[in-house]
């Protein structure tokens, strides 16, 4: 993803933007959730960077695999076997076109964005990292991307460094330069925080790992519904994302691997699928990805996943990008005209996230009353304690906006927050 | 969803806007700490206790309304108890929380804490008004383990 175009595409009255314009009005009728009432009000979805919503394709796509294709893969010689092995093995082929990957044997299907991260953390890192080696990550980390580190660091003696963020919640790039050096073995970090939004310029950090002799992981769980993906632009040798947030099902997610890096790693679990040849004495291991996929997969999950990226192609990152970032511009217009109202985390390169405090109400208090207007948003710490930390306060309130939202979605959560004040005034 | 001010009742306002017994206490009382990891809400109880009767009882801390409310008014309730007496409203504050049965007796122990009633209603929030209760144990029994809601 180009930052740089991304920057120029916000500047306030632009040209119309080339048609045919989005409007979510034309999609919104694909999710059939969107229909439904909360405490008998119309749903107002704003939690969206914790799970999106599936459209009918992805749960027609599921439903389809059960009623008329289920079956094991890689292990049967009849027709519905090899019909599921197919699909399963496109669908893989899907997720390398749609992140750009050379390779398909690059793509290795796991639960989500927390299992990528600890398989690389257990075998790249169980057999790179050393005592004294540094890993670099960010203060903008979700926990999924600090705890296995941590883990590994404590079991091989290496030492964790912290990029610090300022007081946008942007990533201190100085300070980055300064803490890589010849030690440096990883630089992990998240392509858009969930916390925050930020959007991190993770080509030209993962350059500067790759000029000192590190590999760079990019943690793209937010980013990947948001913004095109190319991870040869990027040139990481990692990226992980989850299927959930970008409109797939639950329990299925993607490791992007560089092929020399992945055939490389020692395999993470053992088990079928994963073997060539198994005696008592010895067992040889399939290549990757298949190496790295023990056990029978989520093969419906697969399927759902490969057909919310059909979906999403179909409407297009840079039309969904565009359309996010002006509901994102009216989101905060609105939402800072409310008085004690502070937004926590203006970086200039945002997605559509807003974590916000107010002065007089606790945000799992406004979560609650929210909760009341049909609005869900996220409270807590997002798991970001660090973030939380930086700004010295224990929570936000969250509103993460998809492109099935609507201004009508935000001027609920609006009128929601009408209903703060007046039970906290 | 039940009426949110059967919540957000105005005792409870009251109270979290301005927190009765909102201090420390010296190093001889007994504390511990609370901690609801869902929303963040972190207190420290402090209680001292002479002959079997809570002399006196302090929070401080940061949290929701819920919680900030149920601590302050706990340490209205409690100041002066026996510990028989305080484990005793402990307990029907519990079920009125939790199972809404509670019987006549109850009413009496709980006094101005019935207006709780309505968080049963609000499931993800029963935790925050107990929490200060589990760190008010805590602290009597001496536990050094900080106590998490989740
Ligand atoms: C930035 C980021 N990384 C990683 C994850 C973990 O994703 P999952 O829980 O799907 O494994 C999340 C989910 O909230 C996230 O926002």
């Amino acid at each position: 993803m180009a930052v740089t175009t991304v920057k120029s595409t916000r500047t306030p009255k632009a040209p119309a933007p080339p048609a045919p314009a989005f409007s979510p009005d034309d999609i919104r009728g694909d999710f059939p959730i969107l229909q439904i009432t909360s405490h008998g009000r119309r749903l107002a979805y704003l939690d969206n960077a914790a799970t999106s919503q599936k459209p009918q394709a992805v749960i027609a796509a599921m439903t389809r695999f059960y009623n008329s294709q289920n079956a094991n893969i890689h292990r049967g010689v009849y027709e519905l076997s090899t019909q599921a092995t197919a699909a399963y093995e496109i669908a893989r082929d899907r997720v390398r076109q749609f992140i750009n990957a050379a390779d398909v044997r690059e793509i290795v299907f796991v639960r989500g964005a927390t299992e990528a991260i600890n398989l690389v953390a257990a075998s790249w890192g169980g057999t790179n990292v050393r005592s004294g080696d540094e890993i670099i990550l960010s203060t903008l980390e979700h926990h999924s991307n600090i705890v296995p580190w941590q883990m590994l660091a404590q079991r091989v003696g290496a030492v964790l460094r912290v990029i610090p963020i300022n007081d946008a919640g942007e990533l201190c790039l100085e300070q980055y330069e300064k803490l890589l050096n010849p030690r440096t073995r990883l630089v992990a970090i998240t392509h858009v925080s969930n916390a925050l939004g930020t959007i991190n310029p993770v080509r030209q950090m993962v350059r500067l790992a790759h000029a000192a002799g590190a590999l760079a992981l990019v943690d793209g769980a937010q980013s990947v519904p948001h913004l095109p993906i190319d991870v040869r632009a990027i040139d990481c040798d990692f990226f992980v994302f989850s299927g959930h947030k970008i409109c797939g099902p639950t329990g299925i997610g993607v490791l992007y691997a560089r092929q020399p890096i992945l055939q490389a790693m020692p395999p993470y679990q053992g088990g079928g699928d994963m073997i060539e040849t198994v005696t008592f004495d010895q067992t040889t291991y399939a290549p990757a990805p298949q190496k790295f996929e023990a056990g029978t997969p989520n093969i419906s999950g697969a399927l759902g996943l490969a057909a919310a990226l059909d979906y999403i192609t179909g409407i297009g990152l840079d039309r969904i990008g565009g359309y996010e970032r002006q509901l994102l511009l009216y989101a905060q217009e609105k939402l800072t005209r409310i008085k004690g109202l502070k937004i926590v985390g203006t970086a200039a390169d945002k997605a559509a996230v807003i974590s916000f405090v107010l002065s007089y109400a606790h945000p799992h208090d406004v979560g609650t009353i929210l909760d009341g207007q049909g609005v869900a948003i996220r409270t807590g710490h997002h798991c970001c304690q660090p973030v939380m930390d930086r700004y010295g306060i224990p929570a936000t309130a969250r509103a993460s906006l998809a492109f099935y939202n609507t201004r009508e979605d935000v001027d609920q959560l609006v009128l929601g927050l009408e209903k703060v004040k007046e039970v906290f005034h | 969803m039940s009426d949110l001010r059967e919540l957000y009742q105005e005792v409870i306002l009251d109270h979290a806007k301005k927190p009765r017994n909102f201090h420390t206490m010296p190093d001889s009382a007994r504390a511990a700490d609370g901690h609801n990891p869902l929303c963040g809400d972190r207190l420290r109880v402090f209680v001292r206790v002479e002959n079997g009767v809570i002399q006196d009882i302090s929070f401080t801390g940061s949290g929701c309304a819920i919680s900030t409310a149920s601590a302050s008014m706990m340490t209205e309730a409690l100041k002066g108890k026996s510990l028989a007496d305080a484990q005793a409203v402990f307990e029907s504050f519990h079920d009125l929380l939790t199972t809404g049965n509670h019987a006549d007796k109850d009413e009496e122990l709980l006094g101005k804490l019935a207006v709780f009633g309505g968080v049963r209603e609000f499931p993800v929030r029963v935790k925050c008004a107990t929490l200060p209760w589990h760190t008010l144990q805590a602290a009597l029994q001496g536990s050094a383990a900080p106590v998490k809601t989740e």
